[in-house]
């Protein structure tokens, strides 16, 4: 009981804010006198919530399948391609510029070539998830890699260590607070690419759904759609946080340490 | 293969035999108008559990030959020997340490400790079987040796630096070397600690009586801990002087308030001052040798 109350006082703030701004966005609502075809009240987003919520609700799975499969597509595409990338410098000097090239080609404009070739369906935003995620874990982990301090190598070298040796034990444990740093931002950006990519190619999914419903100016719903992508996002982040927290520890506490 | 080649311990058949000889090695990096040399050519010999000092101006090359013995780096000409044979022919067991600790933060003290265990052979091949047996109580041994029993279980963060470093030096020894390469391992540590750890360092130098090769800057701790101190040139460092120090051991820092240990450093400091091209601001310096 002790614990709850600690966590309600640290998360008291925060949870005080959220109320506040949604408690702000229907007193301004209502006293400007907007309409719900521009911007609905949140009382109003509840409502078209649970109204909704059966059309709704398969949808968000599907949403999230998608972005769980195209972030863990990402997961693993990208971790295979960091470590070939920061297991040597030549392969990092030779790839990188490649990679900065590919990652600045804004995804949106891939969905099209997606729908070539694939057709619309669950596959081009799983994919769109997959490539606008993937970027970020392979840089990070590259750069975990490439960044052993050289007198950690030299150590290590002087033991007889091989390579392998060398990255088994320093590189990949090393590198593990910056895979988890690039999961934390992957996971959103493999959410925008399944929207953005249910938006264009698909008729599933939440993206789809607000397309759908802009066509139909039903506002409500489109609020309501948000609002559930934005639990789900903080939900996605989340459970990246725990697993980080889990596994990384040594991280924060050895900087703690240092300061 | 493995364990017939590791078994062969250089020396036991010649005591007191050259250990390490460098033959004109010397090292240039880069190429054509832009090279330029860290080390010209040098011939040292070390014998089987020497303990030499190598002191000079920064950048004058001597971590370049601590590298070079730790095979991390090949000369450029010339030729180094280990136990009568080119480098690398021979196998022996290497410990370094760097005035960096370099103890890894994910591990406790007892792992990181252990870590050359995990890859140097012979002891590789049973680490599983010895992880929590044999292996472990080596440690604690090693550690109680150097003053951290009972720390095996704390991360690098809740140490102190002197801490962090008596850890370092025993990854550098847990695995038995033939040789222990160290770059100025007390370097960024106060006085008191420092003095302590070369206290430390003698005692296990006595206990384990390997050879140790020892780059500082610090010419009191070259005269405490060395038999022999080579003082280098500025770059492209050469050795311009190679002194035994005859001073008994186990040697005390009330040792190193005396005339025999004063002068010692007097005349190392002069040497170093000359090869650094005399600035002027030292009063008995002799001028640029």
């Amino acid at each position: 009981m002790d614990r709850l109350g600690e966590i309600i006082r640290e998360k008291g703030a925060s949870t005080a804010l959220i109320i506040g701004v949604f408690v702000f966005w229907e007193l301004f609502c209502l006293m400007a006198g907007i309409s719900d075809i521009l911007l609905p009240r949140p009382s109003q987003i509840i409502k078209a919530l649970i109204q909704y919520w059966p059309a709704i609700w398969p949808h968000t799975w599907q949403t999230l399948y998608t972005t769980i499969v195209g972030f863990g597509i990402g997961v693993v595409i990208g971790l295979l391609l960091g470590i070939l990338i920061g297991s040597s410098k030549l392969a990092y000097d030779t790839a990188y510029p490649l990679l900065v090239g590919f990652s600045s080609i804004p995804k949106v404009a891939v969905v099209p070539i997606l729908v070539i070739w694939f057709g619309v369906g669950w596959l081009p935003p799983v994919l769109t998830a997959f490539v606008i995620s993937f970027f970020p874990i392979v840089v990070n982990v590259a750069t975990g890699l490439a960044t052993i301090e050289p007198e950690t190598e030299d150590v290590l070298k002087a033991l007889g260590a091989s390579r392998m040796d060398i990255m088994t034990k320093v590189g990949i444990p090393r590198s593990l607070p910056y895979l988890f740093g690039a999961l934390k931002v992957s996971i959103t950006l493999a959410y925008v690419g399944s929207v953005i990519g249910e938006q264009n190619a698909s008729n599933l999914g939440l993206g789809n759904l607000i397309t759908r419903a802009s066509a139909d100016f039903n506002v409500p719903l489109i609020f309501a759609a948000l609002i559930v992508l934005a639990i789900l996002g903080v939900f996605l982040v989340a459970i990246v946080d725990l697993v980080e927290s889990r596994m990384t520890g040594w991280a924060k506490r050895s900087q703690l340490g240092n300061a | 293969m493995n364990a017939i080649l590791t078994d062969i311990r250089p020396g036991e058949t010649a005591p007191a035999a050259t250990f390490i000889e460098f033959e004109q090695a010397s090292i240039t990096y880069g190429r054509g108008p832009k090279a330029v040399q860290a080390l010209a050519p040098t011939s040292l010999k070390i014998a089987e559990g020497d303990f030499v000092a190598l002191v000079g101006p920064s950048g004058c090359g001597k971590s370049t030959i601590l590298k070079m013995v730790g095979e991390l780096l090949k000369p450029s000409t010339g030729h180094v020997f280990v136990a009568g044979r080119e480098i690398g022919a021979t196998p022996i067991r290497i410990g370094m340490a760097y005035q960096n600790p370099t103890l890894l933060p994910w591990l406790n003290i007892r792992d990181n400790v252990m870590l050359p265990l995990k890859i140097v052979p012979p002891f590789r091949q049973h680490y599983r079987a010895k992880r929590k047996g044999e292996y472990r109580d080596r440690v604690e041994a090693l550690l109680a040796q150097v003053g951290l029993g009972g720390f095996g279980d704390k991360y690098p963060w809740q140490l102190s630096g002197g801490m962090m470093q008596r850890a370092n030096l025993c990854r550098a020894l847990i695995h038995d070397p033939d040789l222990l390469l160290l770059d100025e391992p007390f370097g960024a540590l106060d006085q008191f600690t420092r003095e302590e750890l070369w206290a430390i360092m003698q005692d296990l130098w006595l206990s384990k009586k390997l050879t140790v090769l020892l780059v500082t800057h610090d010419l009191k701790e070259a005269a405490y801990l060395a038999d022999r101190i080579c003082v280098m040139s500025a770059r492209p460092g050469r050795i311009l002087d190679d002194s035994p120090v005859a001073l008994a051991r186990p040697r005390t820092i009330d040792m190193t308030f005396e005339p025999d240990f004063v002068a010692l450093n007097q005349r190392l400091r002069a040497m170093i001052v000359g090869a650094r091209g005399g600035t002027g601001i030292v009063n008995h310096a002799p001028g640029a040798a």
